[in-house]
Formats: structure tokens, C-alpha cells, sequence
């Protein structure tokens, strides 16, 4: 049982960014220098995704050819399990992805490898692999081990590890996995909708709002306040699944990416790690949350405590005189 | 026709708490126990089904948990759950979401439902992997995050689509009976009436030991998990200047860290 096996995810025929966050990841779980870093292409044409995956700190691809174009939770199942069996690694990891949600935990649990999920730091302590996740909506941190298993399967947090740069030429082998008969078939992609009147991607301001102002008739309120300042209005998911703001306002894992955002501000927002995955990088986070242990003030640059609405209406004085 | 939900009593911390001596949790007395916000919404799906159904279709509720989770669970009957499972022996204390899965799934195999719904995740510990474990160990078809789900009863597959990353869409097509998380915003949960609440308290909350389920102790805690805690700890935080004073006076300070992160110009 020796070296790091990832497992390479692809969508519509293109590699996931993800996966390359998981090679950095992998670099400091060799836990001997001989240890090898693997990446498993699974998919209907692998070798279209040889080039996407070699890159530095990768020393072999792994091309699996399988029968689904598109993301089926059986054919990864026994593909993966398939190339644990044949190739012993101690670690194997996958992206925290909605993908991942749909057959890592089948798979841990099905062959009881050692698991945890929404890691965002694994290393080898005397010998054992020590892994740190969340708790209490991240209010905590929990520190996880594994007694026993000799497969660990981690899937791994988002936008913790920072891509390799530049181009390698790892070995690239090729293995055949068992055939499955799928139980779930794919259809189609629908994109999301279009957006209203906005790109909240380009926005370099963005107000947003969260489940903190309690009712759509205080939307306007925030509406005004954005205007006021001159900030594009977004939100978090609760506000648009209620339908408080349209889903193309929504920042996040689901929703948009705050690009080209340089000030945000964040009222009412306790910092759900999927709200964090579309603004986190944003240079200047100022949160503003009546909780003082919102979970946002761990990752905001300048952090209120105070009622939202009324520092919304002092806030809004301060640009009207 | 059946639907089986399963739904987790979680915790919030209060804003002052402590960690347990043995450093591997909060004291339970600093935790605010809820219904998860998921379940809500899975409920209501099952709900939705068995509403528009032209025959009868039962919704039953699974709960891991021990009796205080009945307050919780109560709630998910007075929305409407026709009745509700609970499972508890003090050997589950400290079991992981496989632990946990593996009696949702023995409850599953007795109640031999059409459908077992389950939250994406739970908002306290967000692993994002109870129901689809439970799905491995019936060997049922599985899919997660699901923001539709198009499903006639009796029919054998059902459609439904799941959302990925940056609110792409993805319809596929699931043979039943299957295991199905579900996402946040899928429908709109309803409230309970008052009515409801005190008919609640009359429908049966059935409790099942580990033996009633034939599952050996040694099967859940920490023996039948695939992760343990070695700690629990707070984060060093901090990293946010806290901007102080009266809301007239911080306010005033955000004014200026506004204007200068966008030139003046606003």
C-alpha cells in the first residue's frame, strides 16, 4: 500500500480544474520518496485528457476507458475501486464536487476504505495520515484519523491548493476496468438561465446579501443601499431559492464567481463554504453579520459586528449627504 | 406506494460554548438542536409526490438519534409525514455518517420503500455522504443534488436533474427504486399549521434498537466508522480587522474603506 492514486474528473469532455488542485494537494502526502502520484483518466475518450493532466508533481496517468460519456456514479465506482484493487495506494483523492457527492461515500462504504470529505489538510503524522475538516458549519475544526484502513479516500476541498504551473511529461498506462450496466443514464446539460440585467462576474463591487435580512420585503431596502454606493447586488443561495433575487445574482459553488470583484461586502451572511467558494479570493471582504462567530469573519479582511440594518441605513447617510 | 425520508436532528453551536474535556467535541450543553435544513426540503418533495398521487402513498420519516431527536421528527409529522422511524442504543454515539448510513439502510430494507430521500448534506458536519452510503449498502441506483425530480408513483424510473458547479443543469434518469439527496430550493417548504402540530403529537414515533435491526453494536460508534475524530478545536481566526464602535461611527469607517477600494468615484 503505497503512493497517492487521483481520480480526474471530467465534464462534457473537458478535464474539471478541480483535479489539478488535487496534484498540489497530493505533494505533501508522499509519504516516502519513492512514492508515486498518480491521476486516473476515467472516461469514454481518456487519452483526450492525457495533456490537461501532465503537469508537474504528476508521475504517472493512468488512461481508463469506459463506456459513459457523462458522470455515472456506477461506472466511477467500480472503475475506481477496480484500480485500487489493482494498484494498492494508501491515499486516493477526489474533488469535494458535486460529482464526488454523487459516488464517493458508495464507494468508501461498499469496500470500508478510511473517508472523510470537505478536507482542506491531510499529512502523515508518525505514520498515520491526520486530516482536518470542518464542524458546527465551520465553526470548528475537526482533526480526523483513520485506525486501521490501509485505503484512504479524501475528497478534497476547493480553492485550498493552488494548480501546478507549467508542463511535464509524466508515463501515461493504460488499464481496463470491468464493465458495468448503468442504472442511471444521462440526458442532457441545461445551462443555467440567462441573467436578468446583470454580470455579476464583471461586477468590481458587489453588495450581497444574506439569509440575515430575514424577508423579501427588506430586499429593497438592500437594493437601495447598493444603488446608493455604487455596488452590484448579490446574494447567497437562501435569497434566491426563496426568490428574493434571481438565481444569476446568486455568488457560489452554484451560482457565480465574483471574477472581477475587488470590495465586497457581505451583510448578513454567515460564510457557508459553498458561498466562500465564489468570493473567498476577493481582495477587500468586509462582513457584516449581527453573529460575532459568523464563520465569514474568518476569511473577511475588515469584519462589523452590528445589525445589519441599521448600519445598512447609517451606511446609506454616509452617501447621501 | 412508499417514501422513506430520512432526516437528521443537527446541532448549532451557541455563541458561547466549550470544548469537551476529552477535546473531541463541543459540550452537548452549548449545542441548539434543529431539524436539518435539508430535511426540510426532501419532506416537502416527498410531500409533493404523494399529494399529486391519484393512489395512496405513505411518507415515512427516519431518524438516527436519540430521544431528543423526537422533536424534530415531530415536526416532520406535522407537515405531514404519515409516521416516523426512530433508531437508538447508546452504542451509535459517536458513529460517522457510514455508521449512520448502514441503519437508515437496515430501516430501508424493512420498510422496503419506492424511493429514500435524503438531504444533500446536513449543516452542522457537511459531509455530504449519509444517503448515498445508505444506497451503496442496499445496492440501490443513487443520485445527489437533485433541484428537480419528475416522479409518478408506481412508475420504475423517475427524472430529475441535478445541479454541478456554476448552476449547470444536469437531467438524467434514475430506475426505482433509488436513493435521491436533495439540494437546497427544490421546492418551497411549507409551514405547519397549528392544527397539524397538535395532530402530530398523536402519530406514532416507532423506536428499533440495534437489535431490532440486526445490527451488531460493534457495527456502528467508532468501530463502524471509517473516519475517527483525534480533536476538535477553534480555528485560529482573527484575520478580520473588527471594525469597532457605535454603528454611526463604523458606518462611517466602512463609508471610507468603500471609497477608497473604488477610487473616490462612488
Amino acid at each position: 500500500m503505497s503512493g497517492v492514486l487521483i481520480i480526474a474528473e471530467q465534464r462534457r469532455g473537458e478535464l474539471r480544474p478541480a483535479t489539478l488542485e488535487l496534484v498540489s494537494a497530493a505533494q505533501g502526502a508522499r509519504r516516502a520518496p519513492g512514492d508515486t502520484v498518480a491521476v486516473a483518466l476515467i472516461a469514454e475518450s481518456p487519452e483526450r485528457l492525457v495533456p490537461a493532466v501532465s503537469v508537474p508533481g504528476v508521475d504517472e496517468i493512468v488512461t481508463v476507458q469506459v463506456a459513459a460519456r457523462e458522470f455515472d456514479a456506477d461506472t466511477l465506482e467500480t472503475a475506481v475501486r477496480a484500480l485500487i484493487e489493482a494498484r494498492k495506494p494508501s491515499l486516493v483523492l477526489v474533488p469535494h464536487s458535486i460529482d464526488a457527492f454523487g459516488y464517493a461515500a458508495a464507494l468508501a462504504a461498499r469496500n470500508r476504505y478510511g473517508f472523510a470529505t470537505d478536507v482542506f489538510r491531510f499529512e502523515y503524522a508518525d505514520g498515520a495520515l491526520v486530516a482536518t475538516r470542518g464542524g458546527y458549519g465551520q465553526k470548528v475544526n475537526i482533526e480526523v484519523d483513520f485506525p486501521g484502513k490501509d485505503v484512504v479516500l479524501l475528497a478534497v476541498r476547493g480553492n485550498v491548493y493552488k494548480p501546478p504551473e507549467g508542463t511535464a511529461a509524466p508515463s501515461v498506462t493504460s488499464f481496463t476496468a470491468p464493465d458495468v450496466s448503468s442504472r442511471v443514464r444521462s440526458l442532457e446539460f441545461i445551462e443555467p438561465a440567462a441573467a436578468d440585467d446583470v454580470d455579476m462576474t464583471a461586477a468590481e463591487f458587489i453588495l450581497a446579501i444574506g439569509r440575515g435580512i430575514g424577508e423579501e420585503g427588506n430586499v429593497q431596502q438592500f437594493r437601495e443601499l447598493a444603488d446608493a454606493v455604487g455596488a452590484t447586488l448579490g446574494c447567497s443561495r437562501p435569497i434566491a431559492d426563496a426568490g428574493w433575487l434571481p438565481k444569476s445574482r446568486q455568488i457560489g459553488q452554484s451560482g457565480k464567481t465574483a471574477t472581477a470583484c475587488k470590495l465586497y461586502v457581505a451583510m448578513g451572511i454567515s460564510g457557508a463554504i459553498q458561498h466562500l467558494a465564489g468570493m473567498k479570493h476577493v481582495s477587500t471582504i468586509v462582513a457584516v453579520n449581527a453573529d460575532a462567530n459568523a464563520s465569514i469573519f474568518g476569511i473577511a479582511r475588515y469584519g462589523i459586528v452590528a445589525d445589519i440594518f441599521e448600519l445598512g441605513d447609517a451606511l446609506k447617510e454616509q452617501f447621501q449627504s | 406506494m412508499k417514501i422513506l425520508v430520512a432526516v437528521k436532528q443537527v446541532a448549532a453551536l451557541d455563541e458561547d460554548f466549550e470544548i469537551r474535556a476529552d477535546g473531541k467535541d463541543v459540550e452537548a450543553e452549548f449545542l441548539l438542536r434543529d431539524l436539518n435544513e435539508w430535511d426540510d426540503f426532501s419532506l416537502e418533495e416527498a410531500m409533493r409526490i404523494k399529494e399529486a398521487a391519484t393512489s395512496p402513498v405513505e411518507v415515512v420519516v427516519v431518524c438516527v438519534g436519540p430521544e431528543s431527536a423526537d422533536e424534530s421528527i415531530r415536526k416532520c409529522l406535522a407537515k405531514g409525514a404519515d409516521r416516523a422511524v426512530r433508531v437508538w442504543d447508546d452504542a451509535i454515539e459517536g458513529s460517522d455518517p457510514i455508521a449512520i448510513a448502514q441503519l437508515i439502510a437496515a430501516v430501508a430494507k424493512r420498510e422496503r420503500p419506492d424511493l429514500l430521500f435524503a438531504g444533500v448534506q446536513s449543516s452542522d458536519h457537511s459531509f455530504a455522504s449519509t444517503g448515498i452510503a445508505a444506497a451503496a449498502l442496499l445496492d440501490w441506483p443513487h443520485a445527489a443534488v437533485l433541484t428537480q425530480l419528475t416522479y409518478t408513483p408506481g412508475a420504475r424510473t423517475a427524472r430529475f436533474r441535478r445541479e454541478l458547479e456554476g448552476g449547470l443543469l444536469h437531467e438524467m434518469e434514475i430506475d426505482c427504486p433509488a436513493v435521491l439527496t436533495i439540494q437546497l430550493g427544490i421546492n418551497t417548504p411549507r409551514y405547519a399549521s397549528l392544527r397539524a402540530i397538535k395532530q402530530a403529537a398523536a402519530k406514532p414515533i416507532e423506536v428499533l434498537t440495534l437489535a431490532d435491526l440486526s445490527v451488531p453494536p460493534g457495527a456502528v460508534g467508532e468501530g463502524g466508522s471509517l473516519s475517527r475524530v483525534r480533536r476538535m478545536y477553534v480555528p485560529e481566526r482573527g484575520r478580520a480587522q473588527m471594525i469597532e464602535g457605535s454603528v454611526e461611527e463604523q458606518a462611517l469607517q466602512l463609508a471610507a474603506i468603500i471609497r477608497e477600494a473604488t477610487g473616490g468615484a462612488a
